[in-house]
């Protein structure tokens, strides 16, 4: 289980104690993603494993150095949480369940895929609505919600992710999915419940709206249009 | 002096101030190579002012000093563009050594016997003793 966390000192015992109680036998990786607060310090007990980056790399850079250590662990599943509560612990079965149950090498845990109220409003919903739009087509499933944190991947993909995992902006949702799905792996979905953040503030502001989609379409167009050999063996 | 020969004159300068830098390894020769074939080639134009007119007619520029203004401006943004690749290959060297050391320091932190090391020298300094019945709360 990989959670990266960058200044997550508030919500990360919480997030921490919930996981410990729902699933006792996961093994922890908090990537510390060169915070400045006590995020490495709060995150090290009850043996959770603690990823100190010294620098701060973004989303991308921690998910990949948390693949990386999963791959060299020889872990056959990996499953990555945000560190800000947003997601209940008790959905990660339901996930993990769906990557045998589809066949499926990637299994996002999406926020509009019929469970919990969790709304976007605006434009940010509408760039949202365009970018699953164009996702899904990309992977030939139908994937709502394509900037979730919550994923679980199997041996190949965490190989995958491990080689190839962006820093860019958006690099570490809409970019890897655009990966994963060139180099031949099966993306699906289960929907999750979205809870609001127990604390920290969110890191998108509504403004944002029009330059989000911008960055993010042509984040996906330049993702799209790279040479890639399809990595990872079998399929 | 003529403005041709302090032409000739800076460019000759140039030369030898990246070839300076290059002696005493502060700059790769991958770099300094466009460098100094833009100081040469700016000390022949120099030298030979015809060279320019005639290159001018050649491509159509009536003015020949803009044909001059055009083509550095060209050389500069090309540089630019250079040197932002090669910030991106440092980056992602960077961050790559990076994730080396964090997984470097859980192995050595697992390997070592409990109670472990505190994480890092700067938290050391930011957390006072008490520190830890704060974090329970």
């Amino acid at each position: 289980m990989i959670i990266p966390a960058f200044n997550e000192e508030e919500a990360l015992p919480g997030v921490l104690d919930e996981i410990h109680a729902t699933l006792p036998d996961a093994d922890v990786l908090v990537v510390n993603d060169g915070s400045t607060d006590r995020t490495s310090r709060v995150a090290r007990r009850d043996g959770t494993m603690v990823l100190d980056l010294a620098l701060n790399l973004g989303v991308g850079g921690a998910m990949r150095a948390g693949y990386r250590f999963a791959e060299r662990e020889g872990y056959d599943l990996a499953v990555q949480v945000d560190a800000d509560g947003q997601h209940d612990p008790a959905d990660v079965p339901r996930v993990v369940a769906e990557l045998a149950a589809q066949d499926a090498d990637l299994v996002i845990g999406a926020r509009f895929a019929g469970r919990g109220t969790y709304a976007v409003r605006g434009p940010r919903r509408w760039a949202m609505g365009v970018l699953s739009a164009v996702l899904s087509r990309i992977a030939r499933t139908r994937l709502s919600d394509t900037t979730s944190g919550l994923r679980a991947s199997n041996r190949r993909a965490i190989k995958l992710f491990a080689a190839e995992y962006p820093s860019e902006y958006l690099g570490d949702t809409v970019e890897s999915l655009v990966i994963a799905c060139r180099a031949g792996l099966r993306v699906r979905q289960v929907g999750v419940v979205m809870r609001p953040r127990a604390g920290g503030a969110p890191s998108q502001s509504p403004l944002r709206a029009a330059v989000f989609l911008g960055r993010a379409l042509m984040a996906m167009l330049i993702a799209l249009s790279r040479p890639m050999t399809r990595t990872g063996g079998r399929r | 002096m003529s403005g041709y020969a302090f032409a000739v004159g800076a460019c000759l300068v140039l030369v030898v101030f990246l070839v300076v830098l290059l002696r005493t390894r502060r700059l790769r020769e991958k770099y300094a190579v466009t460098w100094i074939v833009v100081g040469v080639g700016v000390a022949v134009l120099g030298a030979f002012p015809g060279a320019v007119e005639g290159l001018a007619r050649l491509v159509g520029v009536q003015t020949p000093s803009n044909l001059i203004f055009a083509l550095a401006l060209i050389v500069l943004l090309l540089v630019c563009i250079q040197l932002s690749a090669e910030i991106t290959t440092l980056e992602e060297e960077t961050r790559t050594l990076v994730e080396e050391v964090a997984l470097l320091r859980l192995d050595v932190e697992r390997a070592l016997p409990l109670p472990t090391p505190p994480a890092s020298p700067v938290e050391v300094e930011q957390i006072p003793p008490t520190g830890g019945e704060e974090i329970v709360e």
